[in-house]
């Protein structure tokens, strides 16, 4: 017994040891270099700073009229809309599809899923906003998002909705109230975990998205967090401090919400994916 | 008959109507059309049809077609790894040992960093002269790696970073796995004088198949859309080294060819399709044979 305490200890110390050397470091990495003067994080060392140069933040603030200010308006409203238009038409399609197992919505689950797999077609997506008026606008980036996170966000709804027996429905349904009213006041609230689950998944995935607003949403004024921080890369490269308080600047609201909502986001990751 | 009706009353069409909209005008019909769009020249305005000539350009054009082999081999790299490196990690959160939750958070959380910070990041730890990784090797006797910078390494430096940054979400997936497993199994076992190795072998290992079907479709599936991490480090180089099917569509983008980039999109349409499916169907005929 004593032995495999001892033996639990090690694994215990060992254990953390490699996981502060291969995954906290790096995050320490950015951290003290953002706050180092430019010749001290030049070095690229993970000494602590001889001297603490908070006003690094606030220059990659005001950086270039306030770059990044705007830059983060566009992620907020970006993220916001997307899950929004998430929530509802997939919390509605997910009920749907998983109440009615006909062939009809068989096909149209099929189809939708397909969308977990293969790629977008980037350049016919720009043709067709630029055709209907929407390229280089936040309704057509908000669009674009919604079509690629619609079949992970029906998923989700769909495998949840299966948990939850028909009985009340049917009985709403004999009360008198119409398809509408049955679904926003019996599913609905009932829904409350998953949408906590999607909300967070998807406004983590747009908020860090770069690829499609690359495509979607060019442009000085368009620019999103992640935008910033490539294009700081360019402009920075001889100032590692800049691009470290920006990279930290960019981080916190991830940590924030993964302080808060760790479990939640780590359940809603399995659930989501055991079930594709 | 009745109860049919009654359903489909209940359970509106429209329901579905939005979510089904939006997917079939931005997701769908861009990919329709795109098969059209590869075989021409295209300026948005007009296109040209030209037959195959891109998709004979891509495949004659070392520095294209290179990009589907730097594909496959990042997927299934990445793949392969996670796999196998998430499961231990995975056995060692569900032992009996206290500092699991610290140690999971820490394994999770660089899943919650944007791409482009952690690519950003892992270039200067990977500087050629300076950088961290350097730094330690010398101090224990080596010669410094240029990380990025070499052709025949790039490419390894980048999925080692990608295996990083993605480990965790393999990981909680087979803690849920192997934390489903009924323990009576275990019991069984060991009173049948099984080591903790047998135990591992064959139990857990074949009790897990589903979660592991999930991780690796999920990440091989990632693996070869993959696009952000290799721009953030290395934008495609030293010369193609890197390039993968993602980042020459948008270089093709980039230099206006763009009947050339849909031909690369719906190369790579084609290879996840040819590669996923089967994969998938496979996976699924084992985990039946399992259970």
């Amino acid at each position: 017994m004593k032995r495999e305490k001892r033996r639990l200890l090690i694994a215990d110390i060992l254990g953390v040891l490699v996981t502060v050397i291969i995954f906290i470091i790096p995050f320490y990495f950015m951290f003290v270099n953002s706050l180092k003067s430019q010749q001290e994080a030049n070095l690229l060392n993970i000494a602590w700073p001889s001297e603490l140069h908070f006003e690094n933040y606030s220059a990659v603030f005001s950086y270039a009229n306030y770059q990044l200010l705007t830059a983060y308006k566009n992620s907020i409203i970006l993220t916001l809309f997307t899950v929004i238009g998430l929530i509802f038409t997939g919390a509605m399609a997910g009920y749907v599809i998983q109440r009615r197992n006909d062939r009809v919505m068989k096909t149209i689950s099929w189809v939708i899923m397909l969308g977990l797999m293969i790629p977008a077609a980037i350049l016919p997506t720009i043709n067709l906003l630029q055709k209907l008026h929407i390229y280089k606008t936040m309704f057509g980036m908000v669009m674009v998002e919604i079509a690629l996170q619609t079949p992970f966000t029906i998923m989700l709804f769909r495998g949840y909705m299966a948990s939850i027996p028909t009985e009340l429905e049917e009985a709403a349904r004999i009360d008198g109230c119409n398809p509408w009213q049955v679904f926003i006041q019996i599913i609905n609230p009932l829904l409350k975990p998953i949408r906590a689950t999607v909300i967070i998944l998807t406004a983590v995935t747009t908020f860090n998205d770069f690829t499609n607003p690359l495509y979607f949403l060019p442009g000085a004024d368009n620019t999103t967090v992640q935008l910033t921080l490539y294009n700081y890369k360019g402009q920075f490269s001889s100032s590692y401090n800049m691009l470290f308080a920006d990279i930290i600047l960019i981080t916190i609201p991830m940590l924030i919400l993964f302080i808060f909502f760790n479990k939640r986001i780590v359940d809603g990751m399995v659930a989501g994916s055991v079930k594709g | 008959m009745k109860s049919k009706s009654k359903k489909s009353n209940l359970y509106s069409f429209w329901f579905v109507v939005p979510s089904l909209a939006i997917f079939c005008i931005f997701f769908l019909y861009p990919i329709v059309t795109s098969l059209y769009y590869s075989m021409t020249v295209w300026n948005f305005d007009s296109a040209t049809f030209c037959g195959l000539d891109n998709y004979k350009m891509f495949f004659s054009e070392n520095s294209l077609s290179s990009s589907i082999v730097h594909t496959l081999i990042y997927a299934f790299l990445t793949s392969g790894l996670k796999v196998v490196i998430a499961f231990f990690i995975a056995i060692f959160l569900t032992s009996k040992i206290r500092t699991k939750g610290f140690i999971r958070s820490c394994v999770f959380f660089p899943n919650l960093v944007s791409t482009m910070a952690v690519g950003l990041t892992f270039c200067a730890l990977m500087h050629p002269t300076k950088g961290l990784f350097n730094v330690v090797l010398q101090a224990i006797g080596f010669s410094p790696i240029n990380f990025l910078g070499d052709i025949n390494l790039a490419l390894y430096s980048v999925i080692a970073t990608d295996v990083w940054k993605g480990l965790s979400i393999s990981v909680v997936i087979y803690i849920a796995g192997v934390q489903s497993i009924d323990k009576t199994y275990y019991e069984a076992a060991s009173i049948d004088g099984a080591s903790a190795w047998q135990q591992l072998k064959s139990i857990t290992l074949p009790l897990v198949a589903p979660s592991q079907n999930s991780i690796i479709i999920l990440s091989l599936i990632g693996g070869l859309r993959t696009f952000d991490l290799i721009w953030a480090m290395t934008g495609g180089g030293p010369g193609f080294a890197t390039d993968v099917m993602a980042s020459v569509i948008y270089k093709e983008y980039a230099y206006g060819f763009y009947g050339l980039s849909t031909a690369g999109n719906v190369i790579m349409l084609v290879l996840i399709s040819c590669i996923a499916f089967p994969l998938q169907h496979f996976l699924m005929k084992r985990e039946e044979a399992i259970q």
